[in-house]
């Protein structure tokens, strides 16, 4: 009977690691390397006025939302109305990436939807989302007074997922100050 | 039936053309050998399972350009690698480096393999010290 306990034990190893592999939730949601460190630097023309500049040195000092957004994205259509309820709560500023997206688009949707953003820069040519890592819209950031990415959220942004991996961070980071 | 696999063939003979920019991007022999191998390693992380080589994708179609700009700015290619891995992680590329982090991944098939040959050499050690009778008496069992 013996001899057969470690090959059992064995493959019912394997099917346990297997399955948890299996159980890890969406294969798409990859890690981002940032997190823990610092965000990185970046400076983009604001959506609204080509003329001005929003980037890291006007995140520094508080913490923030950096949300990456399009109008060719579906889920960013999606999490738009949670976006402003934040807003409209004044529950944190959010600044917003412009990814890959034309102007007069992105224009006539914060005009048509509202406007959810401290600021948004305009990154047409997707240079800034790639130092970012941003693989596919929406992408938000949770960046730290000091700079640092404290989470990344793949996909729309909505209560649950606001309330169960944001506010404990956003908790901590307050009475740690 | 002639004009139809006429048209078949003409089908065939268009359809690479439609692939992706695979033109020339340098024209330095030795660069573009440099471009076109880490193209086929980079995965492309919007349709993975596809190198960015082989994605029209946007996102590819990006990396692919950060890739050439960092060839003509004479990076290496270790100091390519490492901009894409600040960026997206070890997981962006189809060759993990060996980082302590990757070494079980590198180590774990010749585990496998080494495990395989003990439990191997194990059994058939058992069966040849086993008595033949008993062979005999298994396969008047199984019948």
């Amino acid at each position: 009977m013996s001899r057969y306990l470690l090959p059992l034990v064995a493959v019912i190893g394997l099917i346990l690691f297997l399955v948890v592999g299996l159980k890890r939730g969406d294969p798409r949601a990859l890690p981002s390397p940032y997190i823990g460190k610092p965000a990185p630097e970046f400076e983009l023309p604001k959506l609204k006025d080509p003329e001005q500049t929003v980037g890291s040195k006007d995140l520094s000092g508080q913490l923030a939302l950096v949300n990456v957004w399009a109008t060719w994205c579906v889920g960013c259509r999606a999490e738009h109305p949670f976006l402003l309820e934040l807003e409209a709560n004044d529950t944190i500023p959010i600044y917003g990436i412009n990814w890959r997206d034309t102007r007069p688009e992105a224009l006539r949707w914060i005009q048509q939807l509202g406007d959810p953003y401290v600021a948004s820069g305009f990154d047409g040519s997707g240079r800034v989302g790639i130092d970012w890592g941003v693989y596919g819209a929406p992408e938000t950031f949770l960046v730290s007074a000091d700079g640092i990415v404290l989470h990344k959220h793949l996909g729309p942004l909505d209560r649950a997922s606001w309330e169960s991996d944001f506010l404990p961070l956003i908790n901590g980071e307050g009475s740690m100050q | 039936m002639k004009q139809i696999l006429t048209l078949a063939f003409f089908m065939l003979a268009v359809s690479p053309v439609v692939a992706i920019d695979t033109g020339k991007a340098f024209d330095d022999p030795e660069l573009q050998a440099r471009y076109e191998k880490l193209i086929s390693e980079v995965r492309c992380l919007k349709c993975q399972n596809q190198s960015i080589k082989d994605s029209n994708v946007f996102l590819a179609a990006d990396l692919r350009r950060e890739i050439r700009r960092l060839i003509s700015e004479g990076k290496t290619d270790p100091e390519i690698v490492d901009f894409l891995v600040t960026r997206y992680g070890e997981f962006a590329l189809y060759r993990p480096r060996t980082t302590g982090k990757t070494l079980v991944l590198w180590l774990a098939p010749f585990l496998l393999v080494l495990f395989g040959g003990v439990a191997m050499f194990r059994v058939l050690r058992h069966r040849m010290s086993m008595p033949l009778d008993d062979d005999a008496a298994n396969e008047e069992a199984a019948k």
